[in-house]
């Protein structure tokens, strides 16, 4: 099972390399991990998906808990949107620019770079949306993928806040 | 104000006593602001020992205790103190010197990330790399260090940040967004827990290091009166009720007395206080306590449900919880269970078998608790620290101070030192083995230097004792690396050499009255090197992966 979980930290040097090493030492598996800012220039905000059963799940809330600088914890797996946004350079040529193009469109995508034998689009969507647009562009030949990681967020009027 | 000096005003203000350390280049300013301070310096011979010595003196008194290091080689050396203090959740403070922020990262001279090695092993620890962020520091981390779950804490102070020129304005209150421990338990989980021991049957308390950090002592033997129910603790949970007391059946798990592991898996409810369930006291979880419902208090949510399936999680301090349970509990005759544990306490005591020719360990112990009942015992690992903890009738809190959690050889003698340095007019013995006590014997010098008078009684059987009985049990008796032949080495000369007093045993005859000498002297370190049977085993024992009640024993 996987689990997103948005944890509230202190934008301070090292956090990271905390809550990193904390999976690493107590055997979690992290699948993916974003970090930025939030409203607050003292706070980050990291969303990780982790991969485990309910008992690893509370481990992990609990331990990271633990840390000093983690504020807050919360489960956004369920009732969440959920975002994802990746950067692909997929070859392209005369015969099949027209092709991608309407296919980028079709996912709400954006060309956000042309050259000669290749473009740069850009995606926005949960995880199935783009890994679907990533398999169509392997017809054509993707040359480089970046993906931030998924971040979520929680519908409805409650936030996490310190 | 210089930063030094800072700092050391600072640890004034927390009401720092004593500091075990020692200086070198990087925390040299430091040492030059700490030389006018009324705080006492002790000079370790090692910074291992430094922070073992923090830490028994935490250990032996519940205030946290401070140790110094320099950079690089210095601050890696303190690194098993720091994970030891952290396996048993003790309240320490280190300091250690760091090349100056312009050279960090470049491998400059004595550079080591101390931060970042320690961070899985401190409860929090810092780089402080703002001048102006150095008191809050200060404050935060005395403040995280012995609060909530205590721990270690690590300070990494560069070089230039110790020159600074700062303003001494020592923060009064912490505000740590993220760290605020929850103290008071639920009311209704509390309700519960009170439900669950009314209806219980076979009750037992399984208490644990927490109990002596929360100073709930009289609390947990005012519940276990109450109940009444049957106590056991882990190794680091002795002395949560006097051992003496009617209802003490001692500590549980791999060497416990089979009267308690058997309660235990009997039980029909496990009251656990401040345990954290590690395997050396459980034996295989799978088949751990069968027939029980569990409580679990403990004021680290993470332990609860992490190795022990929970009925009522209770998160707070021990001693707040236990004062509002005790009120829910009356008292409820089990005249069956009590007859069934009492038969088994007869049937199956702790014995070993007696002999006039050679000496054995457990007769040492005995006597040692026979003639000073009251002395702080520290202990090191293996064999010497399961004998003490079975035959050293712990009578309070804080007496006892062993390295449960990582089972840290060359722990017992400098904590031996913190815990005198705190009470120079406490007996203070470290029962050790030969192996063990050589990992930190340079400690020697130290406790000549300060006048510690430590007694140390080695009971050296010339084996890294606890593998060999592994490898006669388990391995063939293929003896294996563990065998330190050193017949002709002499224990006694050594502590001579090093200005101490050194003593021999060989023959049983002069067991008690070479401890009698030995704890008539009170101005000097005293090394006893008890030449004891080399073959004795530690029994019971619970295999490691076997079940609480699966026991090997030894007929007498
Ligand atoms: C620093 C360290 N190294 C290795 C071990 C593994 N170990 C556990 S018990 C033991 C033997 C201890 O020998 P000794 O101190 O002579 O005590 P005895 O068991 O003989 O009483 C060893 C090597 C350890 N616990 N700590």
């Amino acid at each position: 099972m996987r689990h997103t979980i948005a944890v509230l930290v202190e934008n301070k040097p090292g956090v990271l390399a905390r809550v990193a090493g904390l999976f690493r030492r107590r055997g979690f598996n992290i699948e993916s991990l974003a970090v930025g800012t939030t409203e607050r220039e003292d706070l980050s905000r990291m969303t990780i998906v982790v991969s485990g059963d309910d008992f690893v799940l509370e481990q992990v809330m609990k331990q990271l808990n633990k840390l000093i600088e983690v504020i807050k914890v919360s489960d956004v797996s369920k009732n969440s949107v959920e975002r994802e946004l990746v950067l692909i350079k997929v070859a392209a040529n005369p015969q099949n620019r027209g092709e991608i193009i309407e296919i980028a469109s079709i996912f709400r995508g954006r060309i956000v770079d042309v050259a000669r034998d290749s473009f740069v689009i850009e995606v926005t969507g949960d995880e199935d949306k783009i890994n679907a647009f990533i398999d169509l562009m392997r017809q054509y030949g993707i040359k480089e993928v970046a993906r931030t990681g998924k971040i979520s967020m929680q519908r409805g009027s409650k936030a996490l806040q310190v | 104000m210089r930063a030094a000096d800072a700092i050391v005003k600072a640890l004034e203000k927390e009401g720092v006593k004593h500091i075990f350390g020692i200086p070198g280049g990087a925390i040299i300013e430091v040492y030059d602001a700490l030389f006018d301070s009324e705080i006492r310096h002790i000079l370790t011979r090692h910074e291992q020992a430094a922070v073992h010595a923090a830490d028994g003196y935490a250990r032996a008194t519940g205030k946290t205790g401070v140790a110094f290091a320099t950079s690089g080689p210095g601050a890696t050396n303190t690194v098993t103190g720091i994970a030891t203090a952290y396996m048993d959740s003790s309240p320490v403070v280190v300091m250690t010197g760091q090349v100056a922020r312009s050279l960090i990262g470049n491998d400059a001279f004595q550079e080591a990330d101390i931060a970042g090695i320690t961070m899985p092993i401190t409860k929090h620890n810092y780089l402080v790399t703002d001048e102006k962020q150095l008191l809050k520091i200060i404050k935060e981390a005395f403040h995280i260090a012995s609060t909530g779950r205590p721990g270690p804490v690590l300070i990494d102070l560069p070089k230039d940040v110790t020159l600074a020129d700062i303003e001494f304005d020592y923060p009064e209150k912490v505000d740590l967004m993220g760290y605020k421990p929850k103290y008071v338990g639920h009311p209704r989980q509390i309700k519960r827990a009170a439900e669950l021991i009314m209806q219980a049957e076979r009750p037992v308390i399984m208490a644990g290091g927490g109990v002596i950090l929360s100073n709930a002592t009289e609390e947990l033997t005012k519940l276990a009166e109450t109940i009444p129910a049957y106590v056991v603790t882990s190794l680091m949970g002795k002395g949560a009720i006097p051992e003496t007391h009617p209802l003490s059946l001692g500590f549980v798990g791999m060497h416990g007395a089979k009267y308690a592991n058997y309660a235990v898996q009997e039980s029909d409810l496990i009251i656990a206080v401040g345990i954290r369930f590690s395997d050396r006291s459980t034996g295989r979880l799978s088949s751990f306590a069968p027939y029980a419902k569990v409580i679990h208090i403990d004021v680290d949510p993470a332990e609860i449900g992490k190795n022990v399936r929970v009925d009522v999680p209770i998160v707070g301090d021990a001693k707040l919880i236990l004062r509002e349970l005790i009120r829910f509990i009356q008292y409820k005759q089990r005249k069956e269970w009590e007859e069934k544990v009492e038969g088994w306490r007869k049937a199956y005591p702790l014995r070993y078998r007696k002999d006039d020719e050679r000496v054995k360990p457990q007769y040492v112990i005995e006597k040692i608790y026979e003639l000073q009942p009251d002395a702080i015992v520290t202990t090191e690992v293996g064999q010497n620290q399961m004998w003490a903890a079975q035959y050293f009738k712990v009578h309070y809190p804080r007496q006892f101070i062993t390295s449960g959690g990582l089972g840290t050889m060359g722990f017992g003698f400098p904590a031996a030192m913190g815990a005198k340095v705190a009470f120079p007019e406490k007996t203070v013995v470290d029962i050790a083995g030969d192996g063990s006590f050589l990992m930190n014997i340079q400690e020697l010098a130290t406790c000549v230097d300060f006048g510690i008078a430590v007694k140390v009684v080695i009971l050296n059987n010339m084996f890294l004792g606890m593998v060999r009985q592994w490898q006669e049990l388990f391995y063939d008796e293929r003896y294996s690396a563990t065998c330190l032949r050193c017949k002709e080495m002499s224990f006694e000369k050594i502590a001579e050499g090093f200005g101490a007093i050194g003593m021999t045993v060989e023959r049983p005859s002069e067991v008690e009255d070479t401890l009698k000498e030995a704890f008539e002297i009170d101005d000097a370190p005293v090394i006893m090197d008890f030449r004891v049977d080399r073959l004795e085993n530690v029994y019971p024992m619970v295999p490691a992966g076997a079940a609480l009640n699966e026991i090997i024993d030894k007929e007498v």
